[in-house]
């Protein structure tokens, strides 16, 4: 248990997608400029992360790994080299899935997360997390808890940006740093931030 | 841009209309490979060849794919096109493939490729999407290797893995700056070189959201 609780910590606050790695950069800057966006994002990027690495750690392990298939009769198959498009076909079929469910069973769920449920599928920190688990070599369980920290980790820095934009809007900012490159020096203090977690290890 | 001669589609997005310092794409994967100019030149090098080819394999195809699942082909194409490169650097260099660890990867989700091969590749001929994606493979070059010869000449004092600025702990003079190591930097860097951009070109500049409004009434002083 105590396993799971350092590395839920470690992946929000210590790995944290955003600020450490640099994933899901694209949607970080571009829809970080109100908050109820920023959220609705953080929202569905927690939801998809927390399914998509779990269910990508068990199509590694059961088809892709090198030896996996022996359950099949083909011990010497290593499919590891499809990985990539593997990972990358599953979670846009996910997303699919999932805003098809969402849109039956949840609406309400379904009109908050609509936009942005389709933009996840390119944000890199859905992938990145997916191949970090491979990295690591993550179990089913570690998988899972990864997965959701990952994703709270991420949504978490959004929130901070959003809201520290939104009082940005009303200062009188230099001309060529006007948008993106005042954001850029903004993550740039929000990640020396971040940093300061770094030496924690439970 | 259909009339668009050769030699503007190749160079205009290094600088005029760069995709990294304009249009914000596929920053996500590339900081973090930027530590060391070495690193850097094999992940541009990847990144360009990914890009090119696959505007062209785009672009051959572009009358055949149904329009209704055209995002998921070209999302296949780039994939392969990716496998491809990762196998090549896990074959021929595999050090810097272990320091690239998942970044290599990452390039499937890089916005700049799938961006040009949906934005460009469509709708142009196979040569002219072929210089675009180098075109704009070069654009993202530049912004990276400008940000990685900074931090690495000012972070570890070398470059490409040479000592240029003797180290004080090897016996030399130059303390180096371990700020520009970690993360962070790398966005204190892009910041500036935006700053700097649109110094240069005054017509980047984004136009406010908000102004305050001149005083209307004299203060009482």
């Amino acid at each position: 248990m105590e396993h799971y609780i350092s590395l839920l910590l470690k992946a929000i606050f210590v790995e944290n997608m955003a600020l450490a790695f640099f994933l899901g950069m694209c949607t970080f800057l571009a829809i970080s400029k109100k908050i109820e966006a920023a959220a609705g994002l953080g929202i569905a990027v927690v939801v998809v992360l927390t399914i998509t690495v779990p269910v990508n750690n068990l199509i590694y392990n059961y088809v892709l790994r090198e030896g996996a298939l022996s359950w099949a009769g083909l011990p010497e198959v290593d499919l590891s080299f499809l990985g990539l498009l593997t990972y990358i076909g599953v979670i846009a079929a996910l997303i699919q899935i999932m805003e098809m469910i969402l849109d039956k069973y949840i609406p309400a769920l379904y009109a908050a997360l609509g936009v942005f449920l389709p933009l996840i599928t390119v944000n890199c920190a859905i992938m990145g997390a997916s191949l970090f688990m491979v990295e690591r070599d993550y179990n089913f369980g570690e998988s899972v808890v990864y997965g959701f920290g990952a994703g709270v980790g991420w949504a978490l820095a959004i929130l901070a940006l959003a809201g520290i934009r939104e009082k940005l809007k009303y200062s009188d900012v230099p001309e060529g740093l006007r948008g993106l490159g005042i954001t850029f020096i903004t993550v740039g203090l929000m990640s020396l931030g971040f940093m300061s977690f770094s030496g924690i290890s439970l | 841009m259909a009339d668009a001669s050769a030699k503007q589609v190749l160079f205009e997005p290094i600088f005029s209309n760069n995709p990294i310092a304009l249009q914000i794409l596929g920053i996500c994967s590339a900081l973090a490979v930027t530590t060391s100019v070495n690193v850097t030149l094999v992940m541009c090098a990847s990144v360009i060849a990914v890009t090119a080819f696959s505007n062209l394999a785009v672009s051959l195809v572009r009358t055949q794919i149904p329009n209704s699942i055209r995002i998921i082909v070209q999302m296949t194409i780039i994939a392969s096109l990716v496998i491809v490169v990762d196998q090549i650097l896990k074959a021929y260099a595999y050090e810097i493939s272990k320091q690239l660890s998942v970044f290599v990867g990452l390039i499937i989700t890089n916005c700049i490729v799938m961006g040009r091969a949906e934005g460009f590749a469509m709708k142009n001929g196979p040569w002219l999407s072929f210089l675009d994606g180098i075109g704009n493979g070069m654009g993202y070059s530049v912004l990276l290797l400008i940000v990685a010869f900074c931090r690495e000449l000012l972070g570890s004092g070398s470059l490409m893995g040479f000592s240029l600025m003797p180290v004080v702990n090897e016996g030399g003079w130059y303390v180096p700056n371990g700020l520009l190591l970690l993360p962070p930097s790398a966005f204190f860097i892009i910041g500036l070189i935006i700053w700097g951009l649109r110094a240069w070109k005054p017509e980047q500049v984004e136009a406010p959201d908000y102004k305050m409004s001149r005083h209307k009434t004299k203060e009482a002083f």
